[in-house]
């Protein structure tokens, strides 16, 4: 048996400190979810106690369960519904800012630069109220639900593209546009035959965590949702979660998981294919994946 | 055919060049109207709120378009009433500094050391503790509240693991007005986000430089303590700001575990605001307290991480 002194000196000793904090984090971050999971299974009413192993909750129950009740797959829908429209509009407009922005010297892009980067670290409630401020007092033709939701979450998204593709955008370099074009490409050639096609990884990236973080969404969505109709899950959850809830609520929040875990890991390994030949984002894994810039 | 390559004018690329330059602000322009549209217009319409009118009957806010005729009798009424003896404002403000403050210095505790330790590690094993790592991140915030919603219950699997199996009575109600279960909810809620920044800054450490300061005769801790923790400091102030900042404006952590004014934070008062017809511009007063206290973080948070990517690239 070595002495504590001798152990905590050993250069090779095994990080075990670190390895059970690790560890313990991992539990606590993932066992409460699981439970909430497991628990949408219960044959019974409860949330507490296990009563055996059902999908009464998914779509056995005639009247409660997610597939039979009106207000919690309209939820499911409208998720959905928001994730897909606001993703398709949020990463073009994301791209091209970050194409333009990147070229274009001068002062007003600065600027620009400097507000897509102030909406990536603003907290969203100020966002949400300023927007629900705009569509309830000024005369715009926007109405509150799924437009009005959209349009927020357009721009609380927007600096995810435009940050990741402006990071790929440095470190590929301006020398092969300038080698396309030298070759007698014009610019817009250029970048449509060049840039674009190494920029895919990241374009790519970028979409699915778009994707995953706007179904996620809560502040925004619930401020400019209007009515019941146009609800999500996530505001779902929170209207009922402090009522009696039935193991319902944590069917559609176990759907809400699956429909982002499926986007991630669809989406994971598409991005690995895609940069398979790529020696810069290689070696960082699914870390490059999940914003990480 | 070299000679006519040779005798093309010097500049007769760069007219081609020039001539594209007019493309960059038009693929810039569409984010830019949007960005003025609904970013910039709707912090002018706060404003026009705060410093508006009531609506003496329907008590709506009316916005005052004309800046020369703010009236600032709301916002002073706010901020009257944060300190004194009417300060009804002053508990919860005071309460959102003191819990994003543990808080964020709980995340960085938890934080530090997981990333420290999955970014020391190679192989297969760090690609799933990755993945399990940056799980939660993906996973629903409201649905992680939610879980623990499950487990606090009087009846829940927390208070019969406390109570091991019947040995003890606990009647603890967990889920009304505790602050410590406040506070871990946020640290529960958020520290994924500080997970990520900081795995992403420890893992590019130069390898060499940490080997070179115990070869140079450093023991783990002042090699830690000197070499280690300068290197990381960017990483760590935009990993806290990254977590305190979106925690300034949170008011659904409080009403999913707690629901009890007594741990009402600012984010609460701006939610029961606009939700009540009249105190609208109060809502709006303090969203503007809140957006000027995360000012400076918020520009210091940009300033780093643009210094930050110009070193790397």
């Amino acid at each position: 048996m070595r002495s504590p002194i001798a152990w905590w000196h050993d250069p090779w000793r095994p990080p075990r400190i670190l390895l059970a904090v690790t560890v313990g984090y991992l539990l606590w971050s993932l066992l409460p979810v699981a439970i909430a999971v497991l628990y949408s299974f219960n044959a019974g009413r409860s949330r507490t106690s296990w009563q055996g192993f059902s999908f009464r909750w998914y779509w056995g129950d005639r009247t409660l369960s997610v597939w039979h009740n009106d207000a919690l797959h309209t939820a499911l829908l409208q998720t959905i519904k928001l994730g897909v429209l606001a993703t398709a509009l949020t990463v073009p407009l994301g791209v091209l800012f970050a194409i333009g922005i990147d070229r274009w010297r001068g002062r007003l892009p600065a600027t620009a630069n400097f507000l897509m980067l102030l909406s990536f670290v603003l907290p969203e409630v100020l966002l949400a109220v300023a927007l629900l401020f705009v569509i309830t007092t000024v005369a715009l033709p926007i109405e509150l639900g799924t437009t009005a939701q959209v349009i927020g979450l357009i721009t609380f998204q927007v600096s995810y593209p435009a940050v990741l593709v402006r990071a790929r955008l440095a470190t590929i370099g301006p020398q092969y546009e300038e080698a396309a074009m030298d070759l007698g490409a014009s610019p817009l050639g250029a970048l449509r035959r060049v840039t674009l096609p190494m920029l895919m990884p990241a374009i790519f990236a970028s979409t699915v965590l778009v994707f995953a973080d706007v179904i996620d969404d809560f502040v925004l969505v619930r401020y400019l949702s209007g009515s019941a109709a146009t609800e999500p899950v996530s505001v779902k959850i929170y209207n009922t979660a402090r009522g009696a809830p039935t193991p319902a609520l944590n069917a559609l929040a176990t759907l809400l998981l699956l429909a982002a875990l499926t986007a991630i890991v669809i989406g994971y390994l598409i991005y690995r294919y895609m940069s398979r030949s790529d020696t810069t984002t290689t070696d960082r894994g699914i870390g490059a994946f999940a914003g990480e810039v | 055919m070299a000679v006519s390559v040779v005798a093309a004018p010097p500049g007769a690329a760069h007219p081609r060049r020039d001539r594209g330059r007019g493309i960059w602000p038009l693929l810039a322009a569409p984010g830019i109207a949007w960005l003025a549209l609904f970013f910039i217009f709707p912090t002018y319409v706060v404003l026009c709120i705060v410093f508006g009118q009531v609506d003496p009957l329907f008590r709506t806010p009316v916005p005052v378009w004309n800046p020369l005729e703010w009236d600032p009798t709301q916002f002073s009424y706010v901020l009257t009433h944060i300190v004194g003896p009417d300060g009804v404002f002053g508990p919860a403000l005071l309460r959102t500094a003191v819990y994003v403050f543990i808080a964020s210095c709980l995340c960085l505790l938890i934080a530090f050391p997981v990333s420290f330790y999955v970014a020391r590690l190679s192989g297969r094993r760090k690609g799933l503790l990755l993945a399990l790592l940056i799980a939660p991140f993906w996973i629903s915030y409201m649905m992680r509240m939610f879980a623990w919603v499950n487990l606090l219950q009087d009846d829940g699997l927390f208070n019969k693991l406390l109570s091991l199996g019947g040995l003890f009575t606990i009647d603890v109600n967990w889920l009304v007005g505790q602050p410590m279960v406040v506070i871990l909810g946020l640290v529960y809620g958020y520290v994924p986000y500080m997970i990520l920044p900081l795995y992403a800054g420890l893992d590019r450490l130069p390898q060499p430089v940490l080997e070179a300061s115990r070869d140079l005769g450093a023991d783990r801790l002042s090699s830690f303590w000197r070499v280690t923790l300068p290197l990381c400091r960017p990483t760590i102030v935009a990993a806290v700001l990254l977590t305190c900042l979106p925690m300034l404006g949170d008011y659904f952590t409080s009403d999913m575990l707690s629901a009890s004014p007594k741990t009402a934070m600012v984010g609460n008062l701006i939610n029961d605001g606009v939700q009540s017809p009249g105190l609208t511009g109060q809502a709006g007063a303090f969203v503007m307290i809140v957006f000027l206290v995360a000012l400076l973080p918020m520009l210091y948070y940009i300033r780093v991480t643009a210094r930050g990517s110009e070193v790397s690239s």
